[in-house]
């Protein structure tokens, strides 16, 4: 599993103070420290307030790459926020994101389709959240067939089964683990998977425990990225750590600093 | 009925290692060789590339080494003089490159100062043009004397020098940084040690990376070989997976493993149903390297000539595209 690094997100206050002071300075100084630790991607979202959704995104876009090389995860419900920032993109992006609604995956696929961008794909409808594993899997595969229609290779689609937070929906905990294993049977090859991790802690009182258990856990059932806090050490170690005892990297004494380094 | 030919996609390649230096870069070889660089496993010309062929080098010793006898008839006019020894095994025997042992530095041998060992290195340097693999004794507290010497008058030729190992790797990776060769990264077959010791050369300096070889210790037919094939393919699969660590190429001493088993060794009278001792040890030095070369070895290090010429032929044949 791979780490989205979370933390270039206007929701977080020093992040939505450098947007509106224009400070690059601390949203390169955030891309360098997720890149350092073991971030593979880094997730730009301009927060829930902005008042200039698309000229906030294509500034966090040049200013995140200034700092580090690593591609890039568009993260709006704002469409054109998202097609500014890909048009300006080094590296081919990822969208984030999709759900299973026929107007949105017009926009959303045909827009992947011309910039070779990555999806997460939402396991969610207009209906909103399913709570069995069954009824998320089947929205898994209508955005996987809409996805190939409009030609978007499948090994680029993550499917998102959704985490709710443990305190509010503890039920649907084992429904998301089963979609992880479910999702990778409904085609070959498979499309990859992604979890928002830090939403299963929201409002817990010990957020990193129930993250980095959760990530684990998810892991061993082939989730292959997480949109998490690539600074949380303790979560990266665990990351880490599953792979080895997946067997996904050859052990060694410094495996921990080894997938920190890609 | 059309045949769809399952090709496995990987994502990485070995890294790409330079041995030697010729005049205009610094040093006097007559050319360089460079190994690795594969983008699949051995040999599947059809699913990837194997820019550099695998090459065969020749081993010496400093002084007169206590060699099978059926080494005479090959040696004996060269066992006392290292320099005309390596010439004979480039110009009479074909070798790719030559790797010279400083056994004569063993303090319970004849103990060489370092700036005999150099000495030493610098005749053998001047009287062929391969490139020079040059390792110690294997008395880590004397090598480590050994390798700042032998590595600053080479200085520039690009050298690979051997061996760093786990317990004792900062004195030849430092001599190796300094003036700027290569090192064999050694570990007792295991790959997690293996990789690690890269990791530790690494961290003394970056550049060294593109810079490693892996000698991951070998046994010969009969005495293990299995082992060592699967970690070296377990290796060459995580390095084509993207493990970093792991994408280096590596070499194997084989003269040297396939010469200490009774197979080579016994004679044709103790061992009549073994047939002719001499061409059963070629066959069993060859054999090993044979297998060697399958799990991914990019430098072979052979002993007898004759072995060395059915290893090369051997090279020969497989290196034949086989793509379709």
């Amino acid at each position: 599993m791979i780490i989205i690094g979370e933390r270039i997100n206007g929701m977080f206050q020093d992040i939505a103070k450098a947007i509106r002071e224009r400070d690059g300075s601390v949203i390169q100084e955030w891309a360098r420290k997720q890149e350092q630790n073991g971030a593979r991607y880094l997730d730009i979202n301009v927060g829930p307030g902005s008042t200039e959704p698309v000229e906030a995104m294509k500034w966090l876009v040049e200013e995140t790459q200034k700092a580090s090389d690593l591609p890039l995860c568009l993260d709006s419900t704002n469409y054109d926020a998202i097609e500014a920032g890909l048009k300006i993109c080094k590296r081919p992006a990822m969208i984030n994101s999709v759900p299973a609604e026929a107007a949105k995956m017009e926009r959303v696929f045909s827009m992947a389709a011309e910039y070779g961008s990555e999806v997460i794909c939402l396991a969610m409808s207009e209906e909103g959240i399913p709570k069995d594993s069954e009824s998320r899997v089947a929205l898994a595969m209508e955005l996987v067939a809409t996805a190939d229609a409009y030609g978007v290779p499948i090994e680029d689609l993550y499917i998102d089964p959704l985490v709710l937070p443990c305190n509010v929906a503890q039920d649907h905990g084992p429904e998301v683990l089963e979609t992880l294993r479910q999702v990778k049977l409904i085609s070959d090859p498979p499309p990859k998977t992604v979890v928002g991790l830090s939403n299963a802690s929201q409002g817990t009182k010990d957020r990193e425990l129930v993250n980095r258990v959760f990530a684990v856990m998810a892991m061993a059932c082939g989730l292959d990225a997480a949109i998490a806090d690539a600074n949380d050490d303790e979560l990266m170690a665990a990351v880490a750590t599953a792979r080895i005892l997946l067997n996904i990297d050859i052990y060694c004494d410094s495996y921990i600093d080894v997938f920190k380094q890609g | 009925m059309a045949v769809e030919i399952q090709k496995e996609k990987y994502r990485s390649k070995v890294g790409e290692v330079v041995l030697g230096a010729t005049k205009e870069q610094g040093g006097s070889r007559s050319h360089t060789i460079t190994v690795g660089g594969e983008t699949t496993l051995p040999f599947l010309h059809f699913e990837g590339e194997m820019p550099n062929r695998p090459v065969v080098a020749l081993e010496i010793v400093d002084m007169v080494p206590e060699w099978h006898p059926c080494f005479g008839q090959y040696y004996d006019d060269v066992f006392a003089d290292t320099a005309a020894w390596a010439k004979k095994c480039v110009d009479e025997y074909g070798a790719d490159l030559v790797q010279l042992r400083l056994q004569s530095a063993d303090p319970d041998l004849k103990d060489s100062s370092p700036e005999d060992c150099a000495a030493t290195v610098k005749k053998v340097l001047e009287a062929v043009g391969v490139p020079l693999i040059v390792i110690g004794c294997g008395k880590g507290e004397k090598d480590n004397l050994v390798y700042p010497v032998v590595a600053e008058a080479a200085a520039g030729e690009n050298l690979l020098l051997g061996v760093a190992e786990v317990e004792n790797y900062k004195a030849i990776t430092s001599a190796c940084m300094a003036n700027q060769h290569n090192i064999i990264a050694q570990s007792p077959i295991d790959i997690n040690i293996c990789k690690q010791l890269n990791i530790l050369i690494a961290e003394m300096s970056t550049a060294m990376i593109n810079r490693i070889i892996i000698d991951p210790t070998i046994a010969a037919l009969g005495y293990g070989i299995e082992y060592t094939y699967s970690i070296m393919e377990r290796a060459r699969i995580g390095a084509l997976q993207g493990d970093k660590m792991l994408a280096m190429p590596m070499i194997g001493n084989i003269g040297f493993e396939a010469w200490r088993t009774k197979e080579a060794n016994s004679s044709t009278e103790d061992a009549p149903n073994w047939g002719e001792q001499e061409t059963r040890a070629i066959l069993w030095e060859a054999t090993t390297a044979m297998a060697y070369l399958q799990s991914g070895m990019d430098i072979l290090v052979m002993r007898h000539p004759r072995a060395a010429a059915l290893v090369k032929q051997n090279i020969d044949e497989l290196m034949q595209d086989n793509s379709y």
